[in-house]
């Protein structure tokens, strides 16, 4: 018999799957911009789309994990991108003094109080969400997808009804105004800001998924949540804290987005979602590394060809899409076996 | 001997078949129970609706004296039941580590027992940092055994441990078995390789159909080859 028996002692170790390649992508793709565009502008493009990236990142690292753990097609996860926007223009109306004040601190002060009360405010209505419209289709797509798009609807019209339909502004604070120069190439300092922001949060996630026992049954789940069960584990438990802890991403989202384009307005989460819904299935469902490469990968590949070919802006993600899934049909990043 | 778990009148469905048509079966407490019987009598089924993977439509099973049919998969593993299904189900994006911890859910992994686990699965300890994924199917199987003792459990449900496995894996798994059962743990242990079967069973209840229909001793059914060949299927050359 052919088995290996994997008892000997000299047998060589089996290679851990170093698949390294998706990493690479998003370098390349900048490189491959670089001979058509002026540097400077290169530059300021380049990190208009990591900004950008890390900021659809944020939005959709929490739809990838609710996806990939629990099975469940949130299209609802744009309402909690508005919400979040809202309730940080809503926590920094009181605070305009801290926000126009010449120190970093109090303008520092300001925005951390609107992203922890729009992920205090996300995160409890995500609860709510899961316990009213998840629970009762939880195995159901199709009804999953009918009733978390009525749940956007319905929260999409409450924000209409609360606050308007009209763009309500959201002004950066004064240290985060402005740009600053490198040789030619103007960055606005908030874009570095998201970036950074960006980075901690993904850092974050891998941290918790990988160090904690919690991201391990998180992992676990995602690929096997029966053998959870198995092993012990009420896994629904974990559902409630990775959905809730999902919409509080979402809505730290919007916070930046809201901030990023100085306005927020009702259906900034419906038009998000597309955008987010890509790159998830660029990333392949459940992964976390695979949903960060797709978002830098849309979002750079949104401002490149945006300044070189605006015609083609429209399409380039689901092009992107199309020529992710054709080289890996599944995503860049696989998980779960569904 | 007392019986650490019985099935009365037990029926599964899933979805709209009907799997198990009232299976009675008894696990006494400290020994070794086979379940055999022709693939698709339902002998996987049995084990999932056992820890509620399936929910028993009607009937009754009590584990330790207590009725647990109606609870949730997690209270019925943290009752002491422990779980090597068919398929294995390492988590294969997990460690060999990873599994292992997870595995362990009092806390912190014992020391002397992981090394009385490397002991019979040496190759846990070589790819102990190597995701799971990567493993062969015999170590996958050392690895899910692992997970099912790394901790003392009251009772080991094993599902078709031997399957497309090498002699020399077959033989560290029944020397793990053997051992095991020597610390008293119960085991309901579902196996197709009839020599392994009678090597390490004590009784053995047979199912067909959805039903239980024959128990005995071990060592009866193994002397008798015409009932062996008539609930089995076996002709006795291929097997010995
Ligand atoms: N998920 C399922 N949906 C529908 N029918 C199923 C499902 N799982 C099992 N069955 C059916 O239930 C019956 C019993 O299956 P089961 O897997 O319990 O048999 P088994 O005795 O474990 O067989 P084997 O020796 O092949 O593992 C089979 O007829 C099978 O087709
Ligand atoms: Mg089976």
């Amino acid at each position: 018999m052919s088995v290996d028996t994997g008892i000997e002692p000299g047998a060589a170790l089996p290679k851990a799957r170093g698949d390294y390649l998706p990493l690479l992508l998003p370098v390349a793709l900048a490189l491959a911009a670089l001979p058509f565009v002026p540097v400077s502008t290169w530059f300021t493009l380049t990190v208009a789309g990591l900004a950008m990236g890390m900021m659809i990142f944020v939005m959709a690292s929490g739809l990838t994990l609710i996806f990939g753990l629990m099975d469940v097609l949130n299209f609802g996860h744009g309402a909690f991108i508005a919400i979040g926007a809202y309730v940080a223009t809503l926590v920094l109306l009181p605070l305009g003094g801290w926000m126009q004040a010449d120190s970093i601190w109090l303008n520092l002060a300001a925005l951390l109080s609107a992203i922890v009360a729009a992920m205090a405010v996300t995160a409890v209505i995500g609860l709510a969400f899961e316990r009213i419209l998840i629970v009762p289709v939880y195995g159901q797509h199709l009804k999953q997808i009918l009733i978390t798009m009525g749940g956007m609807i319905v929260a999409e019209q409450l924000l209409y009804a609360l606050f308007g339909p009209q763009q309500i502004p959201l002004a950066l604070p004064t240290s985060l105004r402005g740009s600053f120069l490198i040789g030619d190439a103007a960055i606005e300092k908030y874009r570095v800001v998201a970036v950074l922001v960006g980075l901690v949060v993904f850092v974050t996630m891998l941290l918790i998924l990988n160090r904690t026992k919690i991201g391990l049954l998180i992992r676990a789940g995602v690929e096997n949540g029966e053998m959870v069960e198995a092993l012990g584990y009420r896994i629904r438990r974990l559902f409630v804290g990775v959905f809730m802890a999902g919409s509080a991403l979402a809505g730290l989202g919007g916070v930046m987005w809201g901030l990023y384009r100085e306005q927020v307005n009702a259906s900034m989460g419906g038009e998000l979602l597309v955008l987010v819904f890509i790159v998830v299935i660029i990333g392949g469902l459940g992964s976390v590394t695979g949903c960060f490469i797709g978002a830098l990968l849309v979002a750079l590949l949104q401002n490149y060809i945006g300044f070189l070919v605006p015609k083609l802006s429209l399409i380039s993600d689901i092009l992107l899409m199309v020529a992710v899934l054709l080289w890996r049909p599944r995503g860049l990043y696989p998980v779960t076996s569904r | 001997m007392s019986e650490l778990l019985t099935l009365s009148a037990v029926e599964t469905h899933i979805g709209r078949y009907h799997i198990l048509h009232g299976v009675d079966l008894a696990v006494p407490e400290g020994a070794t129970t086979m379940l055999l019987g022709r693939n698709g009598a339902g002998k996987t089924t049995a084990l999932r609706t056992i820890m509620g993977l399936w929910r028993a439509s009607a009937g009754e099973i009590r584990f330790g004296g207590s009725r647990i049919e109606a609870r949730p998969t997690p209270d019925i593993a943290r009752a002491g039941i422990g779980y090597v299904p068919e398929t294995m189900a390492v988590f294969s994006d997990l460690t060999v580590k990873e599994n292992l911890v997870l595995a362990a859910r009092e806390g912190a992994m014992d020391e002397s027992r992981l090394g009385w686990i490397f002991g019979f699965f040496p190759p846990l300890k070589t790819f102990w940092l190597s995701r799971a994924g990567t493993l062969s199917g015999g170590q996958k199987q050392m690895l899910s055994f692992a997970r099912a003792i790394i901790e003392p459990r009251r009772l080991l449900l094993i599902d078709e441990p031997t399957k497309g496995l090498a002699p020399a894996i077959i033989g560290a798994l029944i020397d793990c078995l053997a051992e095991v059962k020597r610390r008293g743990a119960t085991i309901l242990l579902v196996e197709q390789n009839f020599r392994v079967a009678q090597e390490i069973g004590d009784s053995v209840s047979v199912m067909d159909d959805g039903r239980i229909v024959h128990t005995s001793a071990m060592a009866e059914l193994a002397r008798d080859g015409a009932l062996q060949h008539r609930l089995l299927g076996l002709s006795l050359g291929a097997h010995q």
